[in-house]
């Protein structure tokens, strides 16, 4: 009845009607289908505008970190971002992390996820809508799309079009270009992992090494597909976070939300319908919400796995809204709870205060525990450590005259970019001597060793007594004492427990 | 046989026919992609088994048109690593042993590649931890039978020690003073008592003093007067804690009535040159090697 009403009353509202059906309407879908292509149409607003800034912030951040220069003193590399697979280091401006040392890694990793909590629960899929990979590139995509084959209507026709020159030099055109970005973008990543200046020199010569260019194709290949062709495919089959989701959300996390209890029913012509005195919704089916979705989704279905919460249904209604003289908001975002009071009759309405819950703020401070607790870890770590690995075969060795020997490999990592020397000394062992491999043959109580800067010295180390004290037990605890000679200020200190073998008593 | 395919009334898709409870199975088609991966791992592996060896045959399998082996691999490996570190080998070739641990870079190849022949050829009477046992040396201490100086590890690990094959041979040969009825049993008693006491062992004082004198006629002139023994001969130190063949009582004295006596190859006729080298090296850094030029006793 109402689609009859819709196409004989005629439209007399100062509004544009889309032919467009939601390619991905939940009635159309079965289990396997060949994909449709979706054209977006161009939308302007407030969240595109948001959108378009942080795609201008988040490719500027990924172009352009690897060519900052951070001055580091001697040998080390003078990029402010910098992962040295070869060197096993890595730099973040003023933070160099050894291998060992891959727990603020981790911590990161987990910062990252609890956040991702945090957000999803305040905000919903604010990472899938604004943040992530596949969106901005593929919204670079669409764009580019856009300038060369022209707006949704025009990309439709021109798919349908037979090959002319005309379609073939446009195609062309929108492929080389999507190509060059796809390029530059596995390009790029390679930055990361050596000096960027010279990596590209030799990129450009041949002579970068066979990774960087195998690295290059695999993501010039991906990023090609991905938001060329797959797009809005990735985000629903392949990507595990939608599906994460239901989990992540609860009745007060902010969503994207069409208010069913204000815009049904629907209706295009109204004018009729309203003379005939009927109750119609604030929607007037105009299509603005679908035509834009990079989804292919309609958001009046309600809240759906595909939705990646990208807002600009909400601009593409709020354009019509204002165009028919009604409040903005009919599709805007709100929470499942805000939606229920509302379609039960209540007015409920979003407050910042929304935001404070249980939930978030336990988020929020786990998040910010981890944070902290990395912080102060990353100012108070030291940078001296020791290593001390005993020999295991033989365990010990007994001497000519007696005295019992154990060997020890000892490494002394000196995180610092400054040659420094370090006094090794041990203590708790009666009657015992050192005696260095390489350095020197005599025995003494101590040595000094050297360790160049930001590197790893491993010595081997022969600890001999005579004591019968200490050869009448079978295993003594002793340690090593490590000690930094000519510090400038609070000389570093570090010491390593070891235990001493003997025979024993002899039966 | 003519069977009737059923559907299934909602999805329309085919059933096998096969029914549990009520329920039929669906005869869903595989997805298109996962079919096209699956003949395309045929096809490449049935190309694998062409390119490379794979088919038995009756004696060996098919050799591949690529003509690849594991071995010819291995050998390549073998080839490139050896290439890689032939001018380190080429330098220590060159060079003497004690020259090798004075220069630090070719001291930490040298022990690299010492321990990595060591675990080859040595620790087979050594021990993986070159810790020896009865019989046969502990190469970690600083006891040495025929000398600890890099040159002596050199001279020793060339020329093996009675080793017949090699005319250069380190050689000695102590008689056994009980089988061939050269001492008495007391006699023997008695200097087994004696050698027992030098390095501190409860042995019977009159015994002691008798087989003094048969120490000084039959012994000293290899182990020396103080029993400090002597490398020229390979005759052991009496007097340290160290016994090859057990520091016991009846073990020393087996050793004067029937005595043992080790056999060491001589490397030089299966090593080369560089790796006896690098061997030397390696056993000297393990604890226990004398400086070059220190005295022998």
């Amino acid at each position: 009845m109402v689609e009859l009403i819709n196409r004989l009353g005629g439209d007399t509202q100062d509004v544009d009607h889309h032919e467009a059906e939601a390619v991905n309407k939940a009635q159309n879908r079965s289990l396997y289908a060949s994909r449709v292509a979706i054209h977006p149409k161009t939308v302007h607003g407030t969240f595109r505008r948001l959108k378009w800034i942080l795609l201008v912030v988040l490719l500027s951040i990924y172009y352009v970190s690897p060519w900052l220069r951070w001055t580091r003193p001697g040998d080390a590399p003078d990029q402010a971002i910098l992962i040295d697979l070869a060197n096993r280091r890595f730099y973040f401006f003023f933070i160099e992390i050894w291998p060992q040392e891959f727990y603020y890694v981790a911590g990161l990793l987990i910062m990252a996820g609890v956040g991702l909590f945090l957000v999803t629960s305040l905000f919903g899929r604010a990472w899938c809508g604004y943040a992530c990979p596949q969106t901005v590139w593929t919204d670079l995509y669409v764009w580019v799309e856009s300038r060369i084959e022209g707006d949704r209507n025009a990309r439709i026709k021109l798919d349908a079009a037979p090959w002319s020159l005309s379609k073939l030099s446009r195609r062309a055109a929108k492929l080389a270009i999507w190509l060059l970005i796809a390029v530059a973008t596995g390009g790029f990543w390679v930055f990361y992992f050596a000096d960027a200046p010279t990596l590209l020199r030799e990129l450009v010569t041949g002579d970068a090494p066979s990774t960087a260019y195998f690295t290059i194709a695999i993501l010039t290949a991906t990023t090609f597909t991905f938001a060329g062709f797959m797009r809005e495919q990735v985000c629903t089959y392949m990507c595990p976070w939608p599906r994460i989701q239901g989990a992540m959300l609860d009745e007060d996390s902010l969503i994207v939300t069409y208010n069913a209890w204000r815009g049904e029913p629907r209706m295009a012509g109204r004018k009729k319908a309203e003379a005939q005195g009927q109750r119609l919704g604030d929607c007037v089916d105009c299509n603005a919400c679908v035509a834009v979705c990079p989804m292919g989704i309609d958001i009046r279905d309600g809240n759906q796995l595909e939705c990646i919460n990208c807002a600009l249904c909400i601009d593409a209604c709020n354009a019509v809204m204002d165009k028919v003289g009604k409040p903005r908001g009919l599709i805007n975002y709100t929470t499942a709870r805000i939606y229920a009071e509302n379609a039960a009759g209540q007015h409920g309405h979003w407050t910042w205060r929304r935001l404070l819950r249980p939930r978030t703020l336990i988020y929020f401070s786990l998040w910010a525990a981890v944070g902290l607790f990395m912080l102060f870890t990353l100012v108070h770590r030291s940078q001296l450590d020791v290593n001390v690995v005993p020999d295991r075969n033989p365990l010990f060795v007994t001497l000519s005259d007696g005295a019992v020997r154990n060997g020890y490999t000892v490494k002394i990592l000196n995180k610092r970019q400054e040659q420094r020397v370090f006094r090794l000394g041990i203590e708790g062992l009666p009657g015992a001597s050192m005696e260095m491999v390489g350095d020197s043959d005599t025995r003494a109580r101590s040595f000094d060793i050297t360790v160049p800067p930001d590197r790893l010295r491993a010595v081997k180390i022969y600890v001999t007594t005579g004591d019968p004290e200490v050869l009448e037990d079978d295993r003594r605890n002793f340690h090593f004492q490590l000690e930094e000679l000519g510090a400038a200020g609070e000389p570093e200190r570090a010491r390593y427990d070891a235990i001493f073998h003997a025979p024993g008593e002899k039966e | 046989m003519v069977t009737k395919i059923e559907k299934d009334e909602i999805s329309g898709t085919p059933t096998t026919g096969h029914e549990w409870d009520g329920i039929r199975e669906l005869n869903t088609p595989l997805p298109r992609w996962w079919l096209y991966t699956f003949y395309g791992t045929v096809i490449w592996g049935l190309a694998y088994t062409i390119a490379y060896p794979a088919w038995p045959l009756l004696n060996s399998a098919t050799p591949g048109i690529l003509g690849w082996s594991s071995r010819g691999a291995l050998e390549e490996q073998v080839t490139a690593a050896r290439a890689a570190q032939q001018a380190n080998l080429d330098k220590i070739a060159a060079m003497s042993v004690d020259d090798i641990l004075k220069d630090p870079q070719l001291l930490a190849f040298a022990q690299a590649g010492g321990a990595a022949a060591f675990k080859v050829n040595c620790v087979q009477c050594h021990g993986s931890g070159a810790a020896g046992g009865v019989g046969y040396p502990n190469l970690n201490d600083d006891d040495w039978l025929w000398g600890g100086t890099p040159d002596a590890l050199y001279t020793t690990l060339r020329n093996g020690i009675r080793y017949t094959a090699n005319a250069d041979t380190r050689d000695s040969q102590m008689p056994s003073f009980g089988a061939d009825a050269i001492l008495t049993p007391e006699q023997i008693d008695d200097v087994a008592n004696y050698a027992f006491s030098l390095s501190g062992g409860k042995a019977d004082a009159a015994k002691v003093e008798a087989g003094k004198s048969v120490f000084a006629e039959n012994c000293a002139s290899c182990h020396g007067e103080d029993g400090k023994g002597g490398r020229d001969f390979g005759a052991p130190n009496l007097t340290d804690g160290i016994w090859l063949y057990g520091g016991s009582l009846d073990q020393v004295k087996a050793q004067i009535v029937k005595p043992r006596m080790g056999v060491m190859p001589a490397w030089s006729h299966r090593l080369d040159d560089a790796t006896i080298k690098e061997l030397a090296v390696y056993v000297h850094s393990l604890g226990g090697g004398e400086a070059a030029g220190a005295t022998t006793q």
